[in-house]
């Protein structure tokens, strides 16, 4: 007993040592990554590999892959290879935090594209502002990360923060036009699951469609953990609305469709790009046709300038789909890489008065992406702020409407 | 108003039935072995996966509504019991003499075993699954402007069918009598010759068959499965039987439509800040903790507190 207890803990001890030399000789590896004749700087991914998002995550990993290739092709800055370095945030904060300081951590690292939830957002900023590196989001919508918490008083968090999708404050506004000036819906309730998202987003397009001169009649909350709904549409369905904004995501929109219609309150529910997912209308049911979601850009296959893309993303081999956010995705890259022929044309070595550089030519880049037209404003928002308004249509989401926001 | 107030009594009425369903293979295991089975609500989980496994791989399309919710109910039962027999064999019967908190901790990873088995070998059980709309139909009215959808017409017909069922059989057959008599007293019912692992092992079939029915009735009348739905069921039945009186079975019938109602009326009556749905958890759980304190032996009594 005693003799085995010692060569277990003789185990542990070579395996623990084997590990950290494992650490150890990863580390020197990535910090002498910059030799031959071309210098090497990398661009870093932060997205979810793996999980319940990862068909997002991969998607918007791929077309870093896709925009990195092209560049090296054109040698599109002379003396450098541009290499991709992916990690994996898991949609957890604290996992997306310890991917943001690997990446700081590396010298050759001059960009991050990423990341796809707001929140890891939250965590991955700091890191990545302390070591100025520039990011370039293309998936969070969240008003707060280029705005701060007060809306009103909008101040920029991080200098270093860009993103290229539009975000929730755009989203709700966009919705409530669309109901009152397009649908002719004048009176309507709103559900949200109490989260941030849900919340803003409900706040948000209240604001607008009171403003526009509409009526909301009921206001409602659920528990995102919550399956029966019964109780809140018998509330809501005594306030007669004609149309139901709900503010969250699809497990529970799709439900909260279904069982509103079992329940005889017979209208349509809209919500934000939450819902907008093909798991809606298979939880949904039949009874989801004619409900709305608005979705920040525009459906990538319709644009013209997204052809490329697409023909070049399947030319390439990919074994999974660009996804929703490929397009934006391929646009973060571009940005960072037209940033870095500005920042990289007489420097010799990455250093923290390049990696500054490169933030600032990222906030003056201005070129026509696959998403349309790509610049950042003060606060490293997008200029561009096209949506649309998605409607379900079968047993698909359809594009109904493509408008900037003005 | 009245019409509100029929309409979300009604909503109450549905719900509490099916935690009513849940709630008695709490009781009638805890009434017998004194084991707060926590993972109940994956039995339930189960149940509701067996029903679905049912439509998507056995029954061919467009089978009649009389034919496939029969069949449907029988998949589920049988995979419910199945799994509660073997959790009783296998994980809690080596602890029948333990202390008292061995099981308990065994039924908790139990629980969490039998959650991730589901979501890992279950084929796409990673995100909720839709269930199939078997019953459709415009609502039916119930009088006062108020109307029920179909489905939920089915579920409270079954359930009190099933309750009925129960209460008959513990009271009537040799066996149910076998299950009092051990409730009250297992040496005893031992001495007198009753087979008391076979009167454990039923108790958990039948609450498994029960819980088999709700999850199927949740199916039907919330549209969706997925496997962490056993969670707050099982913690809402427990809340239910804990309610009622634990041990006793007309006590979770009663905590389960109480419980049922409650939050509903919470959704309705309750303004401002700390109404609407966000909260009616709070408003059922805070019904739990006034009953505990001031009827800590639940609404109906523990029908065998005076056990030596």
């Amino acid at each position: 007993m005693r003799r085995r207890s010692v060569v277990k803990g003789g185990a542990l001890l070579v395996v623990g040592a084997l590990a950290l030399a494992a650490c150890g000789t990863r580390a020197d590896e990535t910090g002498s990554g910059s030799g031959g004749d071309q210098k090497v700087v990398k661009i870093g991914v932060i997205a979810p590999l793996t999980g319940n998002l990862s068909a997002i995550g991969l998607g918007i990993r791929n077309s870093v892959d896709l925009a990195i290739r092209q560049a090296n092709e054109q040698n599109a800055i002379p003396g450098w290879k541009i290499e991709l370095r992916a990690e994996d945030d898991q949609a957890t904060p604290q996992v997306g935090q310890q991917a943001a300081s690997t990446l700081a951590d590396d010298t050759a690292v001059a960009g991050v594209v990423g990341t796809y939830n707001s929140s890891v957002a939250q965590n991955v900023m700091p890191v990545l502002d302390k070591a100025s590196i520039v990011q370039v989001s293309p998936g969070n919508t969240g008003p707060a990360l280029t705005m701060g918490e007060d809306l009103d008083n909008p101040k920029r968090p991080y200098h270093n923060y860009f993103r290229t999708c539009t975000t929730d404050a755009i989203q709700g506004p966009f919705g409530a036009r669309y109901v009152y000036n397009t649908l002719g819906i004048k009176k309507i309730a709103t559900i949200n699951d109490k989260k941030t998202y849900g919340v803003g987003l409900v706040a948000q397009f209240t604001k607008e469609f009171k403003a526009l001169g509409g009526e909301v009649v009921s206001e409602q909350t659920i528990n995102p953990d919550d399956t029966d709904y019964s109780s809140v549409i018998a509330k809501v369905a005594a306030a007669k609305p004609d149309l139901l904004y709900y503010g969250g995501e699809y497990p529970q929109a799709g439900p909260l469709s279904r069982q509103m219609k079992a329940r005889g309150l017979n209208v349509a529910l809209m919500g934000g790009d939450g819902i907008v997912d093909p798991k809606y209308i298979e939880l949904g049911g039949d009874t989801s046709v004619g409900d709305f979601g608005t979705s920040v850009g525009a459906p990538v296959e319709s644009l013209d300038s997204a052809k490329a893309f697409v023909e070049a993303y399947d030319k390439a081999g990919f074994s999974e789909s660009y996804s929703a956010y490929g397009a934006y995705a391929f646009d973060a890259a571009n940005a960072i890489i037209n940033g870095l022929k500005v920042s990289l044309k007489d420097a010799t070595e990455i250093n923290k008065d390049v990696r500054e550089a490169t933030i600032q030519a990222v906030q003056n880049i201005s070129f026509e992406g696959t998403s349309g037209h790509v610049a950042f404003d003060e606060f490293g928002d997008n200029t561009t702020k096209i949506l649309t308004v998605y409607k379900v249509d079968g047993d698909k989401w359809a594009p109904a409407h493509t408008d900037t926001f003005k | 108003m009245l019409t509100q107030f029929v309409q979300q009594l009604a909503n109450g009425v549905v719900l509490g039935a099916m935690y009513a369903l849940i709630a008695l293979g709490y009781t009638m295991v805890y009434g017998i072995i004194q084991l707060i089975n926590f993972a109940h609500g994956e039995i339930f989980m189960i149940g509701a996966f067996g029903a679905f496994t049912v439509y998507r791989y056995i029954l061919p399309d467009g089978t009649s509504l009389w034919i496939a919710l029969p069949l449907m109910l029988l998949g589920g039962m049988i995979a419910a019991v199945a799994v509660a027999v073997a959790m009783e064999r296998f994980a809690y019967r080596p602890l029948r003499n333990a202390p008292r908190l061995a099981p308990l901790i065994t039924a908790i990873g139990v629980s969490i075993a039998l959650q991730e088995a589901v979501r890992l070998y279950y084929p796409d059980a990673r995100s909720k699954l839709a269930f199939p709309q078997l019953i459709t139909g415009s609502p039916i009215p119930i009088g006062f402007g108020a109307s029920v959808d179909r489905a939920s017409v089915v579920v409270v017909l079954v359930s009190v069918i099933c309750m009925v069922a129960l209460t008959l059989f513990v009271r009537r057959s040799r066996m149910g009598r076998a299950m009092q008599a051990t409730a009250q007293d297992p040496d005893t019912a031992r001495l007198m010759g009753i087979n008391i692992d076979r009167v454990i092992v039923m108790s958990f079939l039948l609450g498994a068959a029960l819980a088999a029915v709700a999850g199927m009735a949740q199916g039907l009348y919330l549209g969706q499965i997925d496997f962490r739905m056993g969670f707050i069921a099982g913690l809402k039945a427990f809340t239910a039987a804990v309610l009622g009186g634990i041990g006793n079975i007309q006590g979770a019938v009663v905590g389960g439509f109480a419980l049922g109602i409650v939050e509903v009326m919470a959704v309705q009556y309750i303004p401002g800040q700390f109404g609407g749905g966000a909260w009616k958890d709070v408003w059922a759980f805070a019904l739990l903790i006034l009953v505990l304190v001031f009827r800590p032996q639940g609404l109906l009594g523990e029908r065998v507190a005076d056990r030596a």
